[in-house]
């Protein structure tokens, strides 16, 4: 957050655009689009160990439309391309997207004909957490540099 | 008697080879026999192969001593006399067409799909034959050794 004075009355001064992202970055409504084995180290990130509760994104929502980051976890084919650009596009703004493991943020090994090259190919990508699968505290990690990245940005209302 | 030379001695003139890989039984028969020798396996009591584990093929494209291009192997199971045997049939490039088995092991269906998707081996009979894995878009068959393996073809976004 920028500047915050806190006056001898109990209440704060910021701008606008400072409080708007301090309530967007703790309010993550998530949807998880999973397709492959990282799909294992995703579960075990939102679940009690490690507990992504804790950074305010602890409630997956299984409609796109009703959600502001898009998690692609997994091994995106070229058949299932449109597919994920058309979840992507049923999202309303503002909305975010993470490449959960390296098969999403380039193809990985699956260096062939079936697998896209990565999924910035198709959609704009915010967070990249590489990893085969990336470990949880790499995921929380990488969830942190989304939040600092929806805290510094412009918000549109 | 051994399994393979009663199949042989039931099929004289269908049966090129019979050969023993690795404690497998394998016969190599032609192309035009196929079904024949697929139903008669499954049915006939000596054998009673009633399952088809799998269907597959194999590209021999720069292997020069070979004669064919492709191998269809079909790989039996008999749960009643606990057995198992390779089928092979021997397929050219210039006539890439292999009657179906679906009528004698429904299992076949999805699986000579995959062999037509990929290696686009023509099954001839079956009932739906079209892509299984690769979308209706896609130009080619990527298993084939001649397919360039750098190629994409993307539905959405860039092509390389």
């Amino acid at each position: 957050m920028g500047e915050v004075k806190l006056e001898k009355f109990n209440f704060l001064t910021t701008t606008l655009n400072d409080a708007i992202g301090w309530a967007r970055k703790y309010s993550i409504f998530q949807y998880p689009f999973i397709t492959a084995c990282c799909g294992m180290e995703y579960m075990s990130t939102s679940c009690s160990h490690y507990d992504v509760d804790r950074f305010g994104a602890g409630f997956p929502r299984f409609s796109p439309r009703q959600s502001d980051v898009l998690f692609v976890v997994g091994t995106i084919s070229h058949k299932m391309g449109p597919v994920l650009k058309r979840i992507y596009d049923q999202m309303c703004e503002p909305k975010w997207v993470v490449a959960f493991g390296v098969c999403t943020c380039t193809g990985g090994f699956y260096d062939n004909y079936a697998t896209v090259q990565g999924i910035d190919t198709i959609i704009p990508v915010d967070v990249y957490i590489p990893g085969c699968p990336p470990r949880p505290e790499n995921v929380l990690d990488g969830l942190i540099k989304l939040q600092e990245k929806i805290q510094k940005q412009r918000q549109e209302v | 008697m051994q399994l393979v030379s009663k199949v042989k001695e039931k099929f004289p003139n269908l049966v090129l080879e019979t050969l023993q890989q690795q404690s497998d039984d394998v016969i190599v028969v032609k192309k035009e026999g196929i079904r024949n020798i697929c139903s008669t396996l499954k049915t006939d009591p000596e054998f009673r192969f009633e399952m088809l584990m799998d269907l597959s093929a194999v590209d021999y494209l720069f292997w020069e001593e070979k004669e064919f291009r492709f191998e269809v192997i079909y790989n039996l199971f008999s749960l009643s006399k606990n057995r198992r045997l390779f089928v092979k049939t021997r397929v050219p490039e210039s006539d890439a067409v292999v009657d179906s088995v679906v009528s004698v092991w429904p299992a076949a269906n999805w699986l000579e799909r995959e062999v037509w998707d990929m290696f686009g081996i023509q099954f001839k009979g079956h009932p739906n034959l079209k892509r299984i894995l690769m979308y209706e878009e896609f130009k080619g068959h990527p298993l084939r050794k001649d397919y360039p393996y750098t190629k994409r073809q993307p539905l959405v976004g860039p092509v390389n």
